[in-house]
């Protein structure tokens, strides 16, 4: 099938594609010498500065360090080879035990982006993580470091935990050594272990607390981004909140939407610069899973809803993200965004909701096959299959494999279902367009008369007009009834009235709008006078 | 599966909703969960979360998963609706295990309900008591559902329409009827000469004007930023 087909070749993924070629490039590599105890003077001066800023707790210059300077070096001296290892730079930085554990984060990042790692390579990361989140966990740390790389350290521990399920799942052409190593390292990257660490990450930041606290005016966190102004360490705290994002993608990967959307209840996402927006990987991460969450729970207004502010927000801010290692990871997301919002759109027609750049953008991608979708037919489901396999999350099977039956691989397994689930509520939902359609033309109709032009009988348009209702009318997770339906309408006896929903135009926060920029305009006036 | 043990290493005993706010990644509170299914069955309670997390074991566990317990809890599921749950729960049942007998049954079930096939559904359950009656309170609360839909959907309905979606017939529905007239405000018409019609209680859903118009009205939080400019 072409769709599963896309999917196993996402480009995004730094593993699937050209494995061999990428391990032929090492090998050569290797014969062309690779020494992993090679320090060039540059790494030195990098180690050396970066130890030193981070000791002295200066947030902007460790920032550059790690946006800018370990971009450029990677590019110009590590595109085809791991940096030297943490050996051999040790002696550059006291051998400083905190230091060499997130010197070697950045390394096996590095080497997961770039090159393809050893099965023994990715165990050792995760070793390595736990060493980290140990020491950060048992508060014996007193760094500041920038959001952007704690932020990055919770995606890049999630990603890493799929690559390896997904590796772990591919049986098939594994070798005995192979074998042998899963087997003798089975905790590493358990599930349970995961899990556990971004939980205790929450937990033990009371990051909960602190935005509880911070509501009722005790405490600042978001209006500082979550630094520390008096010197403190911001680590704990940051990875806390971060997790909660890392919580709400680990629970998407498995499929339990409902218990990820409530790991990132703490988190206000309709609150203006909450601090998951202040680095564009954690904003986007944060609003990609939980509008995929929404759209596989049926509450597609507000998948929408939230679908639209990101693209918004992307399509006015990507020229700045150009230069930024992330941009591709933006760019791809950007479009996978936009057909979800095809599909929410497609199953719910509140065209009104997007914002109008999205809108055109979104008409420019999708518009011919929306128009294909609405029909459900088989290509209509060809296209909602294409769709959501392009969009979805790779999903991933967390248990570990039974070594004693015939080796097979399961990867795909966990995309399967979620896609098997999802065409089946579309499925359920293949009449409704049709009677939309129908509603639209009327104010009133009768029951026998929607029917004829159905083409079916009372009991099955009777049945149709309720299962609209239903699909049309999310419970949210209070049981609270919310109606999705931009047509609306209601039964008396056997007749139907129409009820469509009119735009009304939200004069209040129009004049709100204007009533502050008439005043910071008289201010600027008064300004002026002075002068 | 030593369950005793298990419910004896807790003395303090904690209820199984603090065990999971404890821990909700903790592999040895499976057999806590899974007494806690049977007495949701049997006390006609229900917990999402609870059973959430312990279908999140199964899947991380595979080989400790219960095919009964599966069962019950997608019974539970199904007499939630009209909330997503029965969903919910697949989506963590791995696929082959949705494909033994009595979960297709129940996969069929909920395709009835969802696309509100009333006279199907209950033919459908008639046939599998022996999956469906293990679960006390099973039939009201699919009537439930059905009235919830109906009400969303009808302000009169006809008394054939109702019968049928409730599965409730003749003398029983005359008592169901004026049980519903004394206590949640059903009232009975007669109808054009085709027997009763039954006027639900209304609600923004059957009745649009009643939904509350949020448009013009501004959230407090939204006035605050001119009141520098008011004083």
């Amino acid at each position: 099938m072409a769709a599963s087909f896309d999917y196993e070749g996402e480009p995004a993924t730094y593993e699937d594609v050209g494995v061999g070629q990428r391990q032929q490039q090492q090998q050569q590599q290797t014969e062309l010498g690779y020494d992993p105890n090679f320090v060039p003077d540059s790494v030195k001066t990098f180690v050396v500065h970066l130890y030193r800023h981070i000791r002295e707790k200066n947030v902007y210059e460790i920032h550059q360090m790690y946006e800018g300077s370990f971009q450029k070096l990677s590019d110009r001296m590590f595109k085809e080879s791991p940096w030297p290892s943490v050996d051999a730079v040790a002696p550059y930085v006291d051998h400083d035990h905190v230091f060499r554990l997130l010197y070697r984060e950045m390394w096996f990042r590095h080497l997961y982006a770039r090159l393809s790692p050893t099965p023994k390579q990715r165990i050792d990361s995760w070793d390595n993580y736990c060493s980290l989140f140990q020491v950060v966990l048992h508060g014996v740390v007193n760094m500041q470091l920038p959001n952007q790389w704690l932020w990055d350290m919770v995606d890049e521990f999630v990603y890493q935990f799929q690559s390896f399920c997904q590796y772990r799942a591919k049986m098939k052409n594994k070798t005995e050594q192979e074998i042998e190593l899963l087997r003798q390292y089975d905790q590493a990257w358990n599930v349970y272990g995961v899990l556990n660490f971004l939980q205790a990450l929450v937990e033990k930041s009371t990051i909960i607390q602190i935005l509880e606290r911070e509501k009722e005016g005790l405490e600042q966190f978001t209006a500082t981004d979550g630094y520390d102004y008096n010197g403190g360490s911001n680590v704990l705290k940051v990875l806390g909140y971060f997790s909660m994002v890392g919580l709400l993608r680990v629970h998407c990967l498995l499929g339990d939407y409902h218990t990820g959307l409530k790991c990132l209840l703490p988190i206000d996402i309709n609150q203006s610069g909450g601090v998951y927006t202040c680095v564009i990987g954690s904003h986007i991460s944060t609003i990609y899973h939980y509008g995929f969450a929404n759209l596989m729970l049926r509450r597609y207004v507000e998948a929408i809803r939230e679908f639209s502010k990101i693209l918004i927000y992307i399509f006015k801010t990507k020229q700045y993200h150009q230069k930024s290692p992330q941009y591709e990871q933006i760019l791809k997301k950007n479009e996978q965004m936009y057909a979800l919002l095809a599909i929410c759109l497609s199953l719910c027609p509140q065209g009104k909701l997007v914002a109008e750049d999205v809108n055109t953008q979104l008409r420019e991608k999708y518009g011919e096959k929306m128009l294909r979708m609405q029909r459900y037919d088989d290509e209509a489901y060809v296209l909602y299959d294409e769709l959501f396999s392009y969009a979805c999350p790779k999903f991933i099977t967390p248990s570990a494999p039974v070594y004693e039956q015939p080796l097979v691989n399961y990867n795909q397994d966990a995309y399967r279902l979620q896609l098997k689930l999802f065409l089946y509520e579309v499925k359920q939902q293949q009449l409704l367009s049709g009677v939309r359609t129908f509603l639209k033309l009327y104010s009133t109709i009768p029951l026998g008369k929607l029917a004829t032009y159905m083409e079916v009988d009372e009991p099955t348009v009777r049945s149709i007009l309720l299962t609209y209702k239903h699909k049309t009318h999310a419970v949210d997770s209070d049981g609270k009834i919310a109606s999705n339906a931009d047509v609306d309408f209601y039964i008396d006896d056997d007749m139907i009235h129409v009820v469509e929903a009119k735009s009304t135009k939200r004069y209040g926060d129009y004049f709100m709008r204007h009533i502050l920029k008439l005043e910071e305009i008289i201010n600027d006036m008064d300004r002026v006078k002075v002068d | 599966m030593g369950r005793e043990r298990e419910v004896q290493k807790h003395p303090i005993s904690y209820t199984v909703e603090q065990l999971i706010s404890v821990n909700p990644y903790n592999p040895d509170i499976l057999p806590d969960l899974e007494n806690y299914v049977n007495e949701q069955v049997s006390s006609q309670t229900y917990s999402l979360d609870a059973n959430l997390c312990l279908l999140r074991l199964y899947q991380f566990e595979p080989e400790r998963m219960s095919i009964q317990i599966v069962a019950r809890i997608l019974v539970k599921a199904l007499m939630a609706m009209p909330a997503p749950d029965f969903s919910l729960c697949l989506f963590l049942i791995p696929e082959r295990v949705q494909m033994e007998e009595q979960f297709k049954t129940l996969i069929v079930l909920s395709h009835y309900l969802e696309t509100a096939r009333f006279r199907q559904f209950w033919d459908e359950a008639a046939k599998n008591r022996s999956i469906v009656e293990v679960v006390p309170g099973f039939e009201q609360a699919i009537q439930a559902y059905a009235i919830h839909v109906l009400s969303l959907t009808y302000q009169k309905v006809p008394r054939s329409v109702l019968a049928e979606a409730i599965n409730i017939e003749g003398l029983s529905l005359d008592k169901f009827l004026e049980h519903q007239i004394a206590n949640a405000g059903w009232i009975i018409e007669k109808g054009h000469g085709r027997g009763q019609l039954i006027t639900l209680p209304r609600n923004e859903f059957n009745q649009p004007e009643l939904k509350k118009s949020t448009a013009d009205s501004i959230p407090l939080e939204h006035v605050t930023r001119i009141f520098p400019i008011l004083s």
